[in-house]
């Protein structure tokens, strides 16, 4: 289309003629969009009363936050196992949290509840799985079994595509900045004590020995601990505190007591 | 949306925009992209009416429909359950030795029992229920703690050897090391070889046969047959758990072994537990 044959274009929009007086609201808008500044402000606004909406109420909201008992924050030895879970990429394959679905909870137990991870720095919820569900293998399985099964899957699940992590049984570990990390989840909210910080070291190797001293484990972190060599050689290993971690998971909540209320 | 000339001979309005000589045309959105929109606001308005979304001071609206997801899978189980309710009330009221002449128990517990079996069993006793090194064989009539009905289920139940059950089955084995010298290991060693077949040195196994008797004879019997009771397995019959070559005997009567198996009677409900005790007791060894 050649410019000479199209009709000629209203004053108004061709920016040659007068504007009318008034302005409307959506006539501002230019202003926002000619300053990026600004736009970028009045952007951040609008995500911020997106936020506010979704997420703010979720903190106060009675239907969200379901206190349950038998919570407590991580023994160090189960802590230190955790970081290990992460570091080794534990999840990349295994998720820890069993939806409400019928074949879910057949196959894996009781759904998960919120409240099960609100110790966890960061939880460990998943959309994807290549191993199981792991939200509730403790005491599923044998000490014994997790040591066979890290050292070799394949020898206890042969169709298992998992990798071999025998290694973590020749790492020995000592507790030497375990005071500092219970420390920084305290920072983010879990409930350690202080006497708990202090005795850290010391519940960290009380673990591990049945004849030892538990007394102030358990007082600390009340009995449902399992205190056990769970690697079954002496000395505290990677695979100690990855078995320790692993045969709590999912076992705090006595579901034989507590019935989750249907509407939350 | 302004609404377009009907001649066609006439140019259409345009937004009055130029670039470049390129100017657009202003023509309305599609009918039908309009109608649908309106009704995707009408849909979400209705929405957060109908199911839980908006936040109040205390709580959340819950929506007229009343959904629930814990209400939801809550009710999948239920309805589930009473579909075979029926068969699980009979599975669990008739005596445990009698499930294996009733056809329909027996057709009920094969299927939901190996359900069950492959859900939790399996990664122990494996797929196929062979087992594997300290993981007992189920198909053969070689049992640790027995192969009846009655034995299998409370095996099931409780377990073996765990911290859970107070009813577990225990047992344990002396770790000899701390008892036997070295070479009362090697001649003891060399007889339970010659129980079954062929000792590494036959002059060890003579002289062993005293050792046996006075340290081992007392759970495994004097003819070494074992005794089911204790959960001290028969070691005359060449079926090896952790294996019965001469290294892994030392190590066995040196160090002693302790397998643990879970209870399952607080993850699987009584006819889970029935169905699955069944199911194995069927597998070839059951007695």
């Amino acid at each position: 289309m050649s410019s000479d044959k199209k009709p000629p274009m209203p004053e108004s929009a061709s920016g040659a003629g007068e504007r009318p007086k008034k302005r409307s609201l959506l006539d501002r808008h230019v202003i926002l969009e000619k300053n990026i500044t600004l736009l970028s402000i009045f952007a951040f606004l609008v995500v911020t009363v997106g936020g506010i909406v979704q997420i703010a109420p979720l903190f106060w909201l009675e239907n969200t936050i379901e206190d349950v008992e038998g919570m407590r924050p991580y023994t160090p030895l189960e802590l230190t196992g955790r970081d290990i879970y992460i570091r080794e990429g534990c999840y990349v394959c295994h998720s820890q949290m069993v939806r409400p679905m019928r074949d879910e909870v057949e196959r894996y137990g009781h759904y998960s509840l919120a409240a099960e991870s609100q110790y966890d720095h960061p939880f460990q919820w998943g959309s994807k799985r290549t191993g199981p569900d792991l939200a509730r293998v403790g005491g599923r399985y044998s000490d014994e079994w997790h040591v066979d099964h890290l050292r070799d899957p394949q020898a206890v699940v042969p169709e298992s595509v998992m990798p071999k992590y025998g290694y973590l049984e020749d790492r020995m570990i000592e507790p030497e900045y375990i005071e500092d990390r219970l420390w920084a989840d305290r920072m983010v909210g879990v409930p350690y004590t202080d006497e708990m910080i202090e005795n850290a070291a010391a519940d960290f190797e009380a673990q591990i020995d049945p004849f030892g001293d538990v007394d102030g484990l358990f007082e600390r972190y009340g009995e449902n601990v399992n205190v056990r060599n769970f690697d079954g050689q002496a000395g505290i290993s990677e695979a100690d505190a990855l078995i320790a971690y692993l045969q709590m998971l999912g076992t705090l909540v006595d579901f034989s007591t507590f019935t989750p209320v249907a509407s939350r | 949306m302004a609404k377009q000339p009907k001649d066609k001979n006439q140019e259409p309005e345009t937004t009055g925009h130029e670039w470049d000589g390129i100017q657009e045309y202003n023509n309305p959105l599609p009918r039908w992209w309009v109608w649908i929109f309106y009704a995707t606001i009408i849909w979400g308005i209705w929405y957060t009416i109908a199911y839980p979304a908006w936040p109040m001071i205390q709580d959340a609206t819950s929506g007229y429909k009343g959904w629930s997801t814990r209400a939801n899978v809550e009710q999948a189980i239920q309805e589930h359950e009473a579909a075979n309710a029926e068969i699980n009330e009979k599975l669990t009221s008739v005596e445990l030795a009698s499930i294996s002449e009733d056809p329909e128990l027996m057709a009920y517990s094969r299927s939901a029992g190996e359900a069950v079996f492959e859900t939790w069993c399996a990664q122990c006793h494996g797929s196929g229920a062979a087992g594997a090194k300290g993981y007992p064989n189920l198909l053969d009539n070689a049992w640790l703690w027995g192969g009846s009905m009655e034995a299998i289920h409370t095996t099931v139940k409780h377990g073996i050897r765990n911290e859970e059950d107070p009813d577990a089955r225990y047992s344990q084995m002396p770790a000899f090391g701390d008892i036997l010298d070295e070479q009362q290991i090697d001649q003891v060693v060399n007889y339970v070889m010659s129980m079954s077949g062929e000792p590494r040195d036959a002059e060890a196994a003579a002289a062993g046969e005293e050792v046996f008797v006075n340290n081992c004879a007392a759970c495994h019997m004097e003819d070494g047959t074992g005794d089911q009771f204790q959960g001290a397995p028969n070691l005359t019959d060449a079926i090896w758990l952790y294996g019965g070559d001469y290294e892994t005997l030392t190590e066995t009567v040196t160090n002693s072994r302790f397998g643990v198996m879970p209870p399952w009677d607080e993850r699987l409900s009584d006819a889970e537990i029935r169905a699955v005790s069944a199911y194995v007791h069927q597998l070839g060894g059951g007695q």
